[in-house]
């Protein structure tokens, strides 16, 4: 199936393909936790079933998804030795910290706090329960600030130096951890979750409004998410365009890639909205551009000079087509999702918002669409780093491993079946329990218990029990 | 003597310690799986460890990370050398761990996730024995990096280290059930574990008669001082350790059959790292060689003295909260 491919290429086969698969599950979980956080915190507070009913609903979705994230990460924290062990002994001193930090602040909070979220609120009563669910939560958020930190500094490397051995070590811990794009992928990333979130709640608020527009979880959630949108979009947006100045600065040949601009152009840069990259004649054919827009949007001026592929090595440049277009993809989502928003804020502002279901069909479409712009803002960065780890200073190809290629096919086509099969059943459950409505007292096959991380009989004899059900 | 670097060896040391004995009772759990009589045991089985398999794991990740973090070194040369044994195991937990929660989630389909359990389970346990074997023996390094093939791990000793592995981590399991439930459940278990654990010391003889073999310097260290003493104190230590296991299952206590072999498990981890020491790669690789810079170290160092103890305390916890026996008929209302 791989005969003939470098074990070079079959290792960036094989991380792309594990990391797609986990991202989607922690994008979803960051924003899933506080959400739940959220809704626990307005029941206590208002005293309203229909935000415990909706929390017990999305709890189980969570630990459903959140054991997936748990095996496909354990996954991760071992991919770095096998396949791209020069790699973890170059950047070790200096990433290595960093990712204990992860486990020790944020994996261990999750794992010990999640139990007695899920199933605890009997056995140590609101107060103690609250703590748990906001633990978990702020776990999810500290897991997200290391492991930006980590992956900004291969994107923006500081406070370090190489030593003898060649290996990177520390010299300013504070610029390690704070390097320069860390800030603006950081904001960028926790948006996103949250918006992911957002829109898979939309979606399913959508769909049983759909059902039945009088169904009073539906339009709690429904409206909650429809708020989200329009609040954290343009937030979202916003923090993009600060986050693609601050890699105009840092990695200028990314932005060049992501712009399709192969050429410098001194006199104000146009935005090219669509075209094919040619990659032999560098060139970006049938291009539909802006003139000037580029130039306007990177550098707030409309013709302020900007550089193209031409001043980067050939050796240097990324894949110009695969950056050029998830970009696209990604931004072009972004402001669906701006659509969207603006719409549901409309039909809200006229009181018809529950009463739309054009909007609604709208909404279950968008559903899936986080984490399609999460896939390709990841891919966009990942790749316009490339040819390198850690931006020009260690290259991919001189990061791998000792492995030999069939060992690496063989390991890569068992993960593409192992995780077509885990993946997909999980994924069919999960849909399988948003088809039901929040007020289904059986929303698995049985009533009651997760087990992800925390049953236990006595808690099972009464877990968060609705009144009235 | 205290230099950062034996410290961490120590506290990495302490990381996969405490990751073998909690997950080594959880993995057994699940190669105890199939002999659970009917749903109603299936289900007391699985609700024993589902509400802190999760954390045991976490373990894991720990000591993944800690190695990547302190001795990125010994990371960067071990991962590749037991290239397949470590993707297998990743595999099997995988199945293993969604089978917590997609078990509950098909009628149908059901049987495919006990087995995904079980299987998941064993391969697991299988795999880390292998690769503990596969270290025992010692490996090939030139020039900072692995310099053997990929299938050096694989010998007829790794395969007994692997089978014993899996017999050990039965042995956790089922006293962790005689521990966690009642009745009939608890009576099979205690006989379980009685064939369990003569299974165990009999790995644990056959294997440490056979590790000095592995490489001569293994006798050394057992030899001479200080690792003499222990080859006077341990053979007793393992062997009170065993007879407080069988005089628990004879006298069907609840918890010293359980504490009785966490204690060989510890007692066999202490053996091996006097064997190992000053190694963390035998047979060449040091301590001192595969550590980060003692910046790296300091920093990790002060993140870990605050976290750990919390961690500890939080886990202990979140243990005490769910403590008590298991009733399967209180988990399906």
């Amino acid at each position: 199936m791989f005969d003939g491919f470098t074990a070079e290429t079959l290792a960036r086969i094989q991380f792309a393909f594990t990391v797609s698969f986990h991202i989607i599950f922690p994008a979803f979980s960051i924003g899933l936790a506080s959400y739940l956080a959220v809704l626990n915190g307005l029941w206590l507070r208002t005293r309203d079933e229909t935000y415990l009913t909706l929390f017990t609903y999305w709890k189980k979705i969570f630990a459903v998804a959140f054991g997936m994230g748990v095996v496909s990460g354990i996954v991760m924290s071992y991919q770095f030795g096998t396949n791209w062990s020069v790699f973890s002994d170059k950047t070790g001193p200096v990433l290595g910290p960093l990712m204990a930090y992860e486990v020790l602040s944020a994996f261990f909070l999750e794992a010990g706090f999640l139990g007695i979220m899920l199933f605890g609120r009997e056995r140590v009563g609101d107060k103690l329960h609250m703590f748990a669910t906001a633990m978990v939560a702020f776990g999810t958020l500290m897991s997200a600030i290391w492991i930006l930190s980590v992956n900004s500094w291969m994107q923006t490397p500081a406070g370090y130096s190489i030593n003898e051995l060649g290996q990177f070590v520390p010299e300013d811990w504070w610029q390690i951890v704070f390097n320069p794009s860390f800030p603006y992928r950081l904001t960028h990333m926790v948006l996103a979750a949250y918006l992911t979130t957002a829109l898979v709640v939309g979606g399913v608020g959508g769909l049983h409004l759909l059902r039945n527009r009088k169904d009073a979880h539906a339009r709690r959630s429904f409206s909650m998410s429809m708020w989200m949108l329009i609040v954290v979009t343009p937030l979202q947006i916003f923090a993009g365009d600060m986050h693609g100045i601050n890699t105009l600065e840092h990695q200028p040949a990314k932005v060049m890639a992501m712009e399709g601009h192969y050429d410098s152009h001194p006199d104000g840069a146009p935005l090219i909205l669509f075209g094919i990259p040619n990659s032999e004649e560098k060139r970006v054919d049938y291009a539909i551009q802006i003139p000037y827009l580029s130039s306007m949007i990177l550098k707030h001026h409309w013709d302020a000079p900007l550089d193209g592929l031409d001043t980067i090595p050939d050796d240097e440049e990324p894949p110009v087509a695969i950056v050029f277009w998830s970009f696209r993809v990604m931004v072009g989502l972004g402001f669906a999702m701006l659509g969207l928003g603006a719409w549901a804020a409309w039909r809200r502002f006229r009181g018809r918002l529950y009463d739309t279901p054009l909007l609604h069909r709208a909404a279950i479409m968008m559903g899936p669409m986080g984490f399609v712009a999460v896939l390709a803002g990841w891919i966009t960065t990942e790749v316009g780093r490339q040819p390198f780890t850690v931006y020009g200073v260690l290259r991919t190809s001189d990061s791998l491993a000792p492995v030999a290629a069939p060992a690496v096919a063989a390991s890569l086509i068992a993960f593409i079946i192992v995780y077509f099969f885990i993946f997909g059943a999980g994924t069919v459950y999960l849909l399988r329990m948003m088809n039901k409505t929040p007020a289904t007292s059986k929303l698995g096959l049985r009533d009651g218990p997760i087990r992800t991380a925390g049953i236990t009989p006595i808690a099972q004899t009464n877990p968060d029990a609705i009144p009235g059900e | 003597m205290f230099e950062l670097s034996f410290i961490w060896a120590g506290i990495i040391a302490f990381a996969v310690l405490t990751y073998v004995i909690l997950d080594g009772f959880d993995l057994g759990v699940g190669i105890l799986f199939p002999l659970a009589d009917g749903e109603r045991e299936k289900a007391t089985m699985m609700n024993s460890i589902a509400p802190i398999w999760d954390g045991n794991e976490t373990w894991l990740v720990l000591g993944g990370g800690g190695l990547f973090a302190v001795f990125p070194l010994a990371y960067a040369i071990i991962m590749p050398a037991l290239y397949m044994p470590i993707i297998l195991m990743l595999l099997a937990l995988i199945f293993r761990g969604v089978a917590f929660e997609y078990r509950w989630r098909t009628e149908h389909g059901k049987y495919i996730w006990d087995a995904a359990f079980f299987g998941g389970s064993i391969v697991a346990a299988f795999m880390q024995g292998i690769a503990l074997g596969a270290l025992v023996q010692g490996i090939e390094v030139a020039n900072r990096a692995y310099a053997g093939g990929w299938w050096d791990w694989l010998s007829v000793f790794s395969l007994l280290t692997g089978v014993a592995v899996v017999v050990g981590y039965a042995l956790l399991g089922a006293t962790w059930i005689i521990l966690k439930t009642e009745n009939a459940l608890q009576r099979r278990m205690q006989s379980y574990a009685w064939y369990l654990g003569a299974g165990t010391l009999a790995f644990i003889g056959v294997v440490s008669i056979l590790t000095p073999f592995q490489d001569p310097e293994y006798f050394q260290r057992w030899l001479n001082l200080p690792g003499s003493i222990f080859s006077v104190i341990m053979p007793g230590a393992v062997l009170a350790a065993a007879w407080a296991l069988f005089t628990g299952l004879n006298a069907s206590k609840d918890a010293q059959p359980f504490i009785a072999a966490l204690s060989i498990f510890v007692l066999c981890f202490i053996g091996i790292g006097i064997s190992f020491y000053p190694n963390i790669i035998p047979p060449s690789l040091t301590i001192a060689e595969a550590a980060a810079p003692d910046e790296s170290l300091r920093f990790a160092l002060i993140g870990t003295v605050i976290l750990v103890p919390m961690i500890l305390a939080y886990t202990a916890y979140a243990y005490w909260v769910f403590r008590g026996k298991i009733d399967p008929e209180e988990g399906y209302h």
